[in-house]
């Protein structure tokens, strides 16, 4: 065998991760129940590993073009491995019932890593494309994964049957980018794309939006969400809000600002009216909702109509605003999804708010640290989730979007109010149930990771701003 | 002057007490004691620094003093910058006095997840302490917004039994007006380039401008003082507040909207200030008449002192918009004065409740005869919220009135009927609740001494300020004629 070509060096965090899936794939079933853990703990090792090759990865475009190395891809590789690897280190104290526990699970979530990385760092709309689906197909199988529950078989189908409508969606957005241009490679496409067609270029680059705001569960695209968040097993749950939003995220920032940036006449408002959707739909949403993992789907909503504030901007401000948003939300999700899995009450999961009546009095320590979480999600002050927001809504300001930022605030308003409700229900309501906690302390120790995270954020903030910079300084705009 | 940072001390002092009570074990009875010790301790610390702070402050030099500036986010030019006038100097000490008063005042009443009160209090101590020394718009924010998660458990978790109604019309009201102003400073840091205050102050920004920014402002502070129609939530807060609660609430939080009008919006939108002064003089006339009439018709002893905080703070910001430095510094004054006296008056409401567990007047009656101490007492305060001569009260209002007179006499009147009807009000409820029949029971034990304990300082102080308020106004009269100045000069300019 050769020595790895120079020029795929760029490549490298894809293709360890890749050999490391296959490999895996092949020895996963010979491996016997009882040795099922090591399975993970390997899958583990090869994200952690991949994420220590990120930064090594020299810059520059490789398979010719299909795929691009830059700050920006890295600091979204990191945010996406780092996510996969945390969710995966919880989902293997939190996997409970046999199914969940086969060795395709830990392979799947190596596999749909490989879609994200891949989609993080597209510059062609057909490795755009391939990317999206390695990501999602692993998903649509993972939200099904526990058989025995029709929950989740039923989760599985809806995900599956939309998320194909929209894939369908963004190819065929792809396919009309291509025949207005020419071309599916980024910088060609923009520089061929103000010679375009109007009608043509705006055509494709609503589909294209569309198919993604659905990954991003952005409204009107969001109606999955909830069934999904609910349907599917709480860990596969916190790994579908987590990773997979920060890839789609990515995608959707790498695709506007570039190659679609000279059609942001056109996007910039289309944009602003998904995120005042997203917003409205997520606040008011939830405040209806009584089961924990619906109401912290409608959060995905709203949060995926902040990040769009900061992309209606249009400007280096917001990009890199949306940038802190999708860092902060990942580790915001995390934290709130341990906390689901943290603890049982009377042997049975939290699946209603009310299932936390009491456990303020009870696990005093677990319902600061769940509230800490939740109330940094709505956008308090001093928390991470406030920082988040400030960076966005000042962007949005800075370009004059006044009246987006004021939609935003008051809908941050009556989020608070379903946020507040929860933390209500854990200190103020009375509850005679016992709480256990659950053995194993990764989960534990991942809940008061992100707790103190979301507290202590400001004094760290200026490492993770200064971070997003650089790497939106990259996405040449 | 020394170099050692004493305003980040003052806030991360309780900062340092609550990370001392997390360390403690379980929740039994001595952890409970050492849990009520520590904080009044780190309280008490924090009074002493407070008063250190006070007597090193020059009131004859000028500007900000005891500056700490350090870079913080430079992208948003957002600075770790904190700084002291005479006016944040007395809003310090006022907070640095209130805290161990209700910590004091909670000794024996709070008896159930004390750790967590403790925690609360010391968490709203820094906060608050925070507000009133952070001299950057967005660790101003940070602080005065923060300060809502602390209120809402102490409300929600101890309050009475409509507790969560009120705990969250608390947060949403306050929390809407907030956002707005979020939204204000950043549109003021895209004009000016950085969050830091003094540079806002100094920069120019268009009058059309001006005017949004100062309504988004107005909503956030108004909601705050609170004045008339978006008062609502305050009687409700109170009532189902735990007394040490009310204390703080109407003792300091009341005066963070204040105190925001006289950092953000009179200093740096002077123009629209000026515009919106018909506004702000007619919606205080309508807070100090029809909220006085409202206290009138109270049963609830708690609601009367509630709506008359309402009535108080009309008059405060009918000072704060009057271009004279003497309005305004009584306004200082007024606020200070409130801040005491409606501490002192919750109390009073709390020591009868923990004996009767009834907020209603009918409930009391002849209370001269078993407690002739508070009766003593209580009638000190019903006339210093009076307003009477020799009384913290006085001053404040006097000044307002004589100050706004020139202005405009009918709104002079309108402040000096507020007097007249507050004596309506405070007398008939001294006379019904103090004097009057017995009612059926037990006669009520009189004041205990930790109960006299925290009544002492705030007697002395209303009497002092009364007597001799020099100390006040040699510390705000230097920024109160600054403000009036911008002000006057917006109203006869015309334009920013």
């Amino acid at each position: 065998m050769t020595a790895l070509d120079p020029a795929l060096l760029g490549a490298l965090p894809e293709l360890f991760l890749a050999l490391a899936a296959t490999v895996l794939t092949m020895v996963g079933p010979f491996v016997v129940d009882s040795r099922r853990q090591w399975l993970t703990r390997a899958a583990l090792l090869a994200l952690v590993a991949a994420l220590a090759l990120v930064p090594i990865a020299p810059d520059g475009p490789v398979f010719g073009g299909l795929f691009v190395v830059d700050g920006f891809a890295k600091f979204m590789k990191v945010l996406v491995l780092g996510a996969t690897a945390w969710t995966l280190l919880i989902a293997e104290e939190g996997r409970q019932s046999a199914s969940m526990r086969a060795f395709e699970y830990p392979v799947l979530v190596l596999f749909s890593a490989l879609g994200m990385l891949a989609t993080v760092s597209a510059s062609n709309l057909m490795s755009l494309y391939l990317g999206l689906e390695m990501m999602s197909i692993p998903l649509y199988v993972l939200t099904a994964l526990k058989r025995e529950s029709r929950h989740a078989g039923e989760a599985g189908i809806k995900y599956f049957v939309l998320g194909a409508l929209a894939s369908a969606l963004l190819l065929y957005g792809c396919a009309l980018l291509y025949g207005f241009t020419g071309t599916t490679a980024f910088d060609a496409l923009a520089t061929a794309l103000p010679d375009a067609s109007p009608f043509g270029a705006a055509a494709g680059l609503v589909f294209l939006v569309a198919g993604i705001a659905f990954k991003l569960s952005a409204a009107p695209f969001h109606m999955w969400t909830p069934d999904v968040y609910e349907g599917a097993p709480t860990p596969v749950t916190a790994f579908l809000a987590a990773a997979p939003k920060v890839a789609a995220g990515a995608l959707m920032l790498r695709v506007l600002f570039g190659p679609l940036a000279g059609l942001a006449d056109v996007w910039m408002p289309a944009i602003a009216a998904l995120a005042v959707l997203s917003m409205a739909v997520g606040a008011f949403g939830a405040l209806r909702q009584t089961g924990l993992k619906r109401l912290l789907a409608y959060g995905t909503i709203g949060h995926s109509g902040y990040i769009f504030v900061g992309v209606a901007a249009g400007s280096p401000e917001g990009l890199h605003g949306a940038c802190v948003y999708l860092a902060v939300y990942a580790v915001m999700t995390i934290g709130a999804f341990a906390c689901l899995l943290a603890m049982h009450r009377s042997h049975q999961p939290f699946e209603q708010v009310e299932h936390l009546a009491g456990i303020g009095r009870r696990r005093p320590m677990f319902a600061l640290a769940f509230s800490t979480l939740l109330l940094s999600m709505a956008g308090l002050p001093p928390l991470a989730g406030f920082l988040a927001k400030l960076y966005v809504f000042r962007a949005a300001v800075e370009a004059g979007l006044f009246w987006l930022a004021v939609v935003g605030v008051l809908a941050s308003v009556v989020a608070a109010a379903y946020y507040f409700r929860v933390v209500y229900v854990m200190y103020f309501a009375d509850g005679d149930e016992d709480f256990e906690r659950l053995p194993g302390r990764r989960i534990t120790w991942t809940v008061t990771a992100t707790a103190v995270t979301a507290l202590l954020f400001l004094v760290v903030a200026p490492v993770v701003v200064e971070a997003a910079a650089r790497a939106a300084g990259t996405l040449g705009l | 002057m020394s170099t050692w940072p004493i305003l980040s001390l003052l806030v991360f002092l309780p900062v340092g007490g609550i990370a001392f009570l997390a360390l403690t074990g379980r929740a039994d009875a001595q952890n409970d004691r050492n849990a009520r010790d520590v904080t009044l301790w780190t309280s008490l610390a924090n009074l002493a620094l407070a008063i250190v702070l006070a007597l090193r402050f020059d009131p004859g030099q000028e500007g900000f003093q005891f500056v700490e500036h350090a870079v913080w986010l430079p992208g948003l030019g957002v600075a770790y910058h904190l700084g002291v006038d005479g006016i944040s100097v007395l809003f310090i000490l006022l907070t640095a006095l209130l805290v161990p008063i209700c910590i004091v005042a909670s000794w024996t009443t709070v008896v159930e997840r004390v750790r967590s009160w403790m925690v609360a209090f010391l968490a709203m101590e820094a906060l608050m302490i925070g507000v009133f020394v952070a001299r950057d718009a967005l660790l101003f924010y940070v602080f005065f917004e923060a300060i809502l998660i602390p209120m809402f458990l102490i409300i929600g978790i101890w309050g009475g039994e409509r507790r969560v109604h009120a705990a969250f019309k608390f947060v949403l009201y306050t929390l809407a007006g907030s956002v707005l102003f979020l939204v204000a400073i950043l549109t003021l840091a895209s004009m000016a380039g950085s969050t830091d205050m003094d540079r806002l102050a100094a920069t120019a920004i268009p009058l059309e401008a001006q005017r949004w920014i100062w309504i988004a402002m107005f909503a956030s502070f108004a909601v705050k003082v609170p004045m008339w129609p978006l008062h609502t939530w305050l009687p409700d807060a109170h009532v189902q507040a735990p007394t040490a609660g009310s204390v703080i609430l109407a003792g300091v939080l009341l005066k963070l909207g204040g105190y925001g009008f006289l950092r953000f919006s009179l200093p740096m939108l002077p123009a629209a200030s000026a515009e919106f002064v018909p506004l702000v003089y007619v919606l205080s006339a309508i807070a100090i008449l029809y909220t006085s009439l409202v206290a009138l018709m109270q049963r609830d002893m708690k609601r009367l002192i509630a709506y008359s905080s309402v009535a108080h703070m009309g008059v405060v910001t009918l000072g704060l918009f009057t271009a004279s430095a003497r309005a305004i510094s009584g306004a200082i004054m007024q606020m200070l004065s409130h801040g005491l006296v409606s501490a002192a008056l919750f109390l009073v409401v709390g020591v009868v409740y923990d004996r009767r567990h009834s907020r209603e007047i009918a409930d009391y009656g002849g209370l001269v005869h078993s407690m002739p101490r508070y009766a003593a007492l209580f009638m000190l305060f019903a006339l210093a919220a009076v307003g009477l001569p020799a009384t913290s009260g006085f001053v404040g209002e006097f000044l307002v009135i004589v100050g706004v007179f020139p202005v405009s006499a009918v709104f002079a009147a309108c402040a000096a009927l507020g007097m007249v009807l507050s004596a309506a009000y405070m007398l008939w409820l001294y006379r019904r609740v103090v004097f009057g029949g017995v009612p059926a029971g037990t006669p009520l034990p009189d004041l205990s001494l930790r109960e006299t304990g925290m009544f002492l300082p705030l007697a002395i102080l209303v009497l002092w300020l009364g007597i001799q308020p020099a100390f006040v106004f040699r510390l705000v009269e230097g920024p109160a004629a600054e403000l009036a100045a911008r002000l006057l000069a917006a109203q006869t300019g015309g334009g920013a």
